[in-house]
């Protein structure tokens, strides 16, 4: 390290890394990981979310499960929060369907209303 | 760098490492690899997050819910259900020891709401093995400050007007003790770590040194550039092991980041440390004998003047702060004294951190602002005395220190109101005692501990301490006679004025703050020969109440020395002469018939 | 200079000097226990405590230093509580067997608790008691007497460059003590004795053979006689009322004839023999290109140090005996012939200013032809005193008397010996006018006389291309700094002379205490004077010239140097190194 910048920079990249622990304003995606998401294929869900997120460098957004929420039939179920604006809640979210949401959703900002069941 | 949705923090701090935190830890780290889940979810060892009566903790994050007393047998469920199905293991939770509620959430526990976290801001939070995370958290920020835009004099000035005062006993201004080392003649300078903590019930600097090691290592580089020193020493207890590994670590990764070396951030500063390990007396956290065992002498106090910010290491001039004073010091550099003034009192600025024991629910360390008083530190942070019994009295300073009352819950903890009642902030030591504790007994117990622990150099202490000491064991084995107080004080006295260092001028102040307000136990012992608290085991007497024994012959069974006799049906008698207290009888009689006083 | 004032008198000292010091120009009195100016200023006693106006509780005036405008109060009632509660915790922890120590009347304790009045006894508990350390011959510990002053580790370590002693253990359960808690015996201890020079009390005694003196008087069966080392003479008045320094040489000697020794001999004699055989060994390592520098090997104690500490230079000891075992070969062969006694029947005993002697006469090396030690007891100056006194005699009414031939008869220069620089200014004396075959005028060397730690001279030898660089050092601190050079090959000197006390054997570990251990230089130079005034009261001032000597070798010994007197008057010396396991060895 040789000035005052190279510090900086190595604070910037290495806070990414502390960020699931300062809390703070942040992208949420919850994800129903009850018995009856995970039947339906939330891991799957799940990994690609993980996947898409650290393609995109998104390393605030935070990450965490919930259990069943009675909609059974349409798990898997993806919430999406911005801060600051009311829970979005996707329905049958596949692989496919969770990098979609969080390009056009959490990058954007551009809800996909077809997949939406609650908001 | 992998993105991880979770992170499970496992504390790793010495307490918890004894109480089996790192079987806890490779439990966790096989069932998420067994879940499959390895890529997903991160295991980091921290420092002590302050819990001790609680760990082994679990700290799962995003959510921040808090496991405690946790078992290998039980990460199987924590894993399964919280890290893959995201439901909480409410068993597993922390109950406040008042509304006896779960609260899942860390910083909801009052234990931690009521805290203010300045010197343990970072224990608890980060990997001590990675710099990163130290940097993260605007790690060496405050070094880099310092050496890009201030002068020596103005670090001075800031640290002067933040009016921290020194953490490790006496509390002398850090600003100005820096101030008359900078303006010491001599080329050659030192800045020395006090980590000795000596005093048996503290364990902040432990725990900062294992859990936020590069924190001192940026303020003792930032002590350097203020007092024109490029040589600094960390003095360690060898009991420390833990702390002396993360610390040595920490050194040599900053080392390569060229945090510590020569031309530090290119601005021509050089600075370096160095650990040294000490053999773990008490007296050698006293400076001057913390000097004498660097040097590779015995470590023995000498007479000051002169101070070591004159003559300190090889007889140049020397800084000497403890832990927790550094720990405070990039925090000032980066928001300001002005910032570090608006927490604590008048005259005492900043926080504390106390470590809580004894007769209370939750015991560890918790980091509170200067002047809270002593009710709020037990009721509304450490959840209160178990059993429903009732706060006795607080010991504070540890061996050099005194006791508090029950008058004295709601006196603002800082310095000058503690020295002002006989006691003092010492390291931060914080003792619970509750109805049950007889004072003489304490008073006896850290005067032991003094004594055991004087350097030996100088008469009063080396013998006068002795010799208190055997008057309260005799009180305490009812032994005691008319005089005894007089002769106590006459010596605490003596010592206190006459003793060489610190250690001898402070040993007594257990057994004179105890005489202050507990007087009368002393009394008791001596002429009725009893212990009002029922703590001095010679003093006991177990007795059969006749009108309510039933003569089930129970006691008779139990006493391992067949101190009990009597007929069935009718009332036993307990031979007092027989008798070694055991209290195994009172504790099977079925009609609690049997007295103890 | 700074001005302050004591109890209200003012006074003018230098900047840098503690109050103690200031306070004895004020001419008040301030007791001390632990302090040893320069040595041992480490405020451990607490018993020269003093107030000091704006400054919190009592402060020792030793480690105090004195600042302008101070105000200092050595009499006040927390003062005087506080000093005499402090020595009455001492005495708490003490024996108090003071009629029967070895340090009755001499002892500062007890001239402490005089001068504070004590009266009582307020404070009382458990005492120390460790076991009393008898391990070797020359010194006696006990642990239980200590006071914890700590001047002997001062002494041991900074005068003597040993330090094998020092504090172990902590608390109540503080002891001074060889290193690691070990017996004397077992640390590499030079048994020089100067430790008890300075202890206060009677923690630290020579081992008192006394007993098995009166014992060999007694035995009708032995031919006992006794010989007596140059310093003794100069030293042994004290105990009995003289000033330090007085020359009472002719009342010893009648002393020593009353308690009944059959001959009374001088080691002076011997040290002009040790002249003739050393001076000859110092001219042929010159000629012929032998070790240099040599040293001298007189001194026990530094002897004892050169096989610890620097084994490696064991080569460049002279290897003459020192004057007691010259004495002591010849008493039982030249002597036992002379008298027809045979060599079982002489017990010999030395009085020596010295402890370590005691350890010399039992080294193996010093068993002479008929397998008995040359020497069979060694008295301390001390020991000879208390002798005297429980013999009733009364020293200073006695008639001067002269000591016996064939071994009594010496030069000044063998008195000199007795002095730092002795040895060095007797062997010049000799090798000058050996090699020059002039006379020397002026005997009188004064460059190797004196306190100063390290002493050098160049002498001229006439007719000769030779300038002899010469060094002297005394007290073993002083010797390492000499052997370092040695070592580090930056010493061009020829010969080097060192004692292992400082100033020489007048004030060896054997020798009278001194009254007040602030003075003990004061009370070497007066010895040292006593020394040279007897060099300057003798007719025969060299060595070489004593004809007593010379009728030895001509009668008995033969050549100097050769095959004779190499066999009674050389010896060897022994590796010991300085651990545990290399010193058990021996
Ligand atoms: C007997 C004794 C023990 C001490 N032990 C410690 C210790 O363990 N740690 C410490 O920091 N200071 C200890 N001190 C205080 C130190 O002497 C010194 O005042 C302190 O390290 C200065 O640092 P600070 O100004 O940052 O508090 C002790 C003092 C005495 C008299
Ligand atoms: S006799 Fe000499 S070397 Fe031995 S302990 Fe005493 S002072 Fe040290
Ligand atoms: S042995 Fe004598 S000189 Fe040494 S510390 Fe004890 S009292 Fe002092």
């Amino acid at each position: 390290m040789k000035s005052l910048e190279d510090l900086k920079k190595l604070r910037d990249s290495a806070r990414q890394m502390m960020h699931l622990r300062e809390g703070g304003d942040s992208v949420r995606i919850v994800i129903g990981m009850g018995t009856c998401g995970i039947a339906a294929g939330a891991r799957e869900t799940l990994a690609a979310v993980m996947q898409e997120l650290e393609r995109l460098h998104l390393y605030d957004v935070v990450v965490t499960q919930t259990g069943c929420a009675g909609f059974c039939d349409k798990e898997p179920l993806v919430d999406v929060i911005l801060p600051g604006q009311p829970r979005v809640t996707y329905a049958k979210v596949d692989g496919e369907r969770a990098r979609r949401i969080i390009d056009e959703h959490v990058v954007n900002g551009r809800v996909i209303e077809q997949w939406v069941i609650e908001r | 760098m992998a993105f991880y949705r979770a992170q499970v923090l496992v504390c790793g701090g010495a307490g918890c490492i004894s109480s089996g935190c790192k079987a806890v830890q490779q439990a966790l780290i096989h069932e998420i690899n067994k879940a499959g889940i390895d890529e997903e979810v991160k295991v980091i060892e921290t420092g002590c997050i302050g819990t001790c009566e609680l760990g082994p903790v679990l700290v799962v994050y995003p959510d921040g819910t808090f496991y405690q007393k946790v078992k290998p047998e039980d990460v199987h469920t924590i894993v399964e259900e919280h890290l893959v199905k995201g439901r909480i293991v409410s068993r597993l939770l922390y109950k406040d020891p008042l509304t006896e509620k779960t609260i899942p959430e860390y910083t909801k526990i009052s234990f931690f709401a009521g805290q203010t976290r300045v010197a343990l801001r970072n224990t608890g939070v980060i990997d001590p093995s990675v710099i990163e995370e130290y940097i993260a958290r605007d790690g060496y920020a405050a070094l880099g400050k310092v050496l890009t835009e201030m002068s020596p004099e103005q670090v001075i000035d800031e640290i002067s007007r933040s009016g921290l005062r020194g953490r490790g006993g006496a509390g002398f201004s850090t600003g100005l003790k820096w101030r008359l080392t900078a303006q010491a003649p001599g080329d050659e300078k030192y800045v020395v770590c006090n980590a000795d903590e000596g005093d048996p019930g503290a364990f902040m600097d432990r725990s900062i040194l294992e859990g936020d090691p590069h924190s001192i290592i940026e303020a003792m580089a930032i002590a350097g550039y203020a007092i024109g020193s490029s040589q600094g020493y960390i003095y360690v207890r060898a009991e420390y092991p833990l702390a002396v590994a993360n610390m040595q670590r920490a050194i040599e990764q900053a080392r390569q980041y060229n945090l510590l070396g020569k031309d530090i951030f290119g601005t021509g500063f050089d600075f370096d440390l160095e650990i040294r390990v000490g053999a773990g007396a008490f007296v050698c956290g006293e400076e001057t004998a913390l000097i004498a065992s660097i040097e590779g002498n015995r470590g023995e106090p000498r007479p000051k003047p002169p101070y070591p910010s004159n003559s300190g290491l090889w007889g140049k001039p020397t800084l000497i702060n403890n832990v927790e004073t550094l720990a405070n010091i990039p925090p000032i550099i980066l928001q300001g004294s002005e910032w570090f003034r608006q927490i604590g009192t008048e005259k005492s600025k900043g926080t504390k951190v106390f470590a809580v024991a004894g007769k209370i629910n939750n015991t560890g360390l918790v980091e509170v602002p200067m002047g809270m008083t002593l009710r709020e530190i037990i009721y509304d942070v450490c959840g209160g005395i178990p059993g429903g019994k009732q706060f006795k009295a607080a010991q504070t300073g540890g061996p050099s220190g005194g006791c508090l009352t029950a008058d004295h819950l709601d006196v603002p903890m800082e310095y000058d109101s503690l020295v002002s009642l006989g006691s003092m902030m010492g390291s931060g030591g914080l003792i619970i005692m509750d109805e049950d504790t007889c004072m003489v007994d304490i008073a006896r117990f850290f005067l032991d501990f003094t004594q055991d622990e004087s350097c030996g150099k100088c008469t009063p202490c080396r013998i006068g301490t002795k010799r208190m000491l055997e008057i309260l064991n005799r009180i305490t084995r009812g032994e005691g006679k008319e005089g005894d107080i007089e002769a106590l004080e006459a010596l605490a006295e003596n010592i206190k004025k006459s003793s060489l260092c610190g250690l001898g001028q402070s040993a007594p102040n257990p057994v004179l703050s105890t005489l202050r307000y507990f007087r009368s136990e002393y009394e008791a012992h001596i002429r009725e020969k009893r212990c009002p608290a029922g703590a001095c085991q010679a003093l006991i007497v177990y007795a059969i109440q006749p009108d309510r024994c039933r003569g089930c012959g129970v006691c008779a069974r139990v006493c391992p020395v067949e101190a009990v006799s009597g007929q069935p049906r009718s009332p036993y008698e307990i031979n007092s002469e027989k008798c070694i207290k055991c209290g195994l009888c009172r504790e099977k009689c079925p009609f609690d018939a049997i007295a103890k006083h | 200079m700074i001005k302050l004032t004591i109890d209200g008198v003012t006074v003018a000292v230098p900047e840098g000097t503690d109050v103690l010091a200031a306070a004895k120009a004020a001419g008040i009195r301030i007791p001390t226990l632990c302090y040893m100016e320069k040595y041992n200023e480490i405020g451990a006693c607490r018993l020269c405590l003093v107030e000091v106006k704006g400054m919190r509780g009592l402060l020792a005036a030793c480690t105090l230093q004195a600042s302008d405008g101070m105000e200092v109060y050595t009499n006040t009632p927390a003062v005087r509580e506080a000093r005499r509660t402090n020595l009455e915790l001492l005495l708490s922890d003490h024996p108090q067997d003071c009629l029967i120590c070895v340090r009755n009347g001499q002892c500062e304790l007890q001239s402490l608790a005089e001068e504070m009045g004590i009266r009582r006894q307020r404070f009382e508990g458990e005492k120390s008691a460790y076991p009393l350390d008898h391990s070797t011959l020359s010194i006696m510990r006990d642990p239980n007497k200590c006071v914890l002053c700590r001047r002997c580790v001062a002494v041991c370590k900074q005068v003597q460059g040993v330090g094998v002693l020092g504090a172990v253990e902590r608390g109540f359960d503080t002891i001074v003590a060889p290193e690691g808690g070990c017996l004397l015996h077992d640390v590499a201890c030079v048994l020089c004795g100067q430790c008890v020079m300075v202890c206060p009390t009677g923690a630290l005694a020579e081992v008192d053979n006394t007993e098995e003196v009166f014992a060999a008087l007694n035995d009708k069966s032995k031919h006992v006689i006794v010989q007596t080392a140059p310093a003794v003479r100069v030293a042994i008045g004290e105990e009995f009322g003289y000033p330090p320094g007085t020359i009472v040489t002719g009342k010893m000697v009648s002393a020593l004839r009353r308690l009944g020794f059959q001959a009374v001999f001088d080691t002076d004699f011997a040290a002009d023999l040790t002249i003739w055989e050393e001076a000859n060994e110092l001219l042929e390592r010159l000629n012929n290109g032998g070790t240099l520098p040599m040293i001298t090997s007189c001194s026990p104690g530094w002897i004892k140090f050169i096989e610890h500490y620097y084994p490696d230079l064991i080569e460049h000891l002279s290897t003459c005996k020192s004057p007691q075992q010259m004495l002591g070969a010849l008493a039982k062969t030249y002597y036992a012939e002379k008298i027809g006694v045979s060599p079982e029947d002489i017990f010999l005993v030395s009085v020596m200013p010295c402890t370590a002697k005691k350890f010399e006469r039992a080294r193996p090396e010093m068993v002479g032809e008929s397998g008995l030690p040359d020497v069979d007891i060694v008295l301390t100056t001390r020991e000879l005193a208390r002798m005297i006194k429980v013999a009733g005699i009364d020293l200073p009414q006695l008639p001067d008397s002269d000591f016996d031939s064939p071994l009594g008869l010496s030069t000044g220069a063998g008195v000199i010996f007795g002095a730092t620089g002795g040895v060095m200014e007797a062997a010049l004396r000799t090798a000058y006018e050996w090699v020059s075959g002039e006379a020397l005028t002026n005997v009188e060397l004064e460059a190797v006389r004196g306190l100063s730690g390290v002493k050098e001279a160049e002498v001229k030898l006439p007719g000769t291309d030779i300038t002899l660089r010469v060094a002297v050092a005394h007290g073993l601190a002083n010797a390492r700094q000499l052997l370092d050079k040695i070592r580090t090959g930056k010493a061009d000197y020829h010969f080097i002379e060192i004692m292992a006390c400082p100033g020489g054997c007048i004030s060896g570990g054997g020798q009278p205490r001194p009254a007040d251990v602030n003075e003990f230089n004061a009370l070497r130079e007066q010895r040292i004077k006593g020394v040279y005034r007897a060099d300057r009261d003798l007719p025969l001032r060299k060595s070489h010239e004593n004809p007593a000597v010379k009728e030895l070798y001509d009668t008995y010994l033969g050549e100097i140097g050769g095959e004779r007197a190499h066999h009674l008057l050389h010896t060897n010396y022994t590796v010991r190194g300085k651990y545990l396991r290399t010193i058990r060895q021996h």
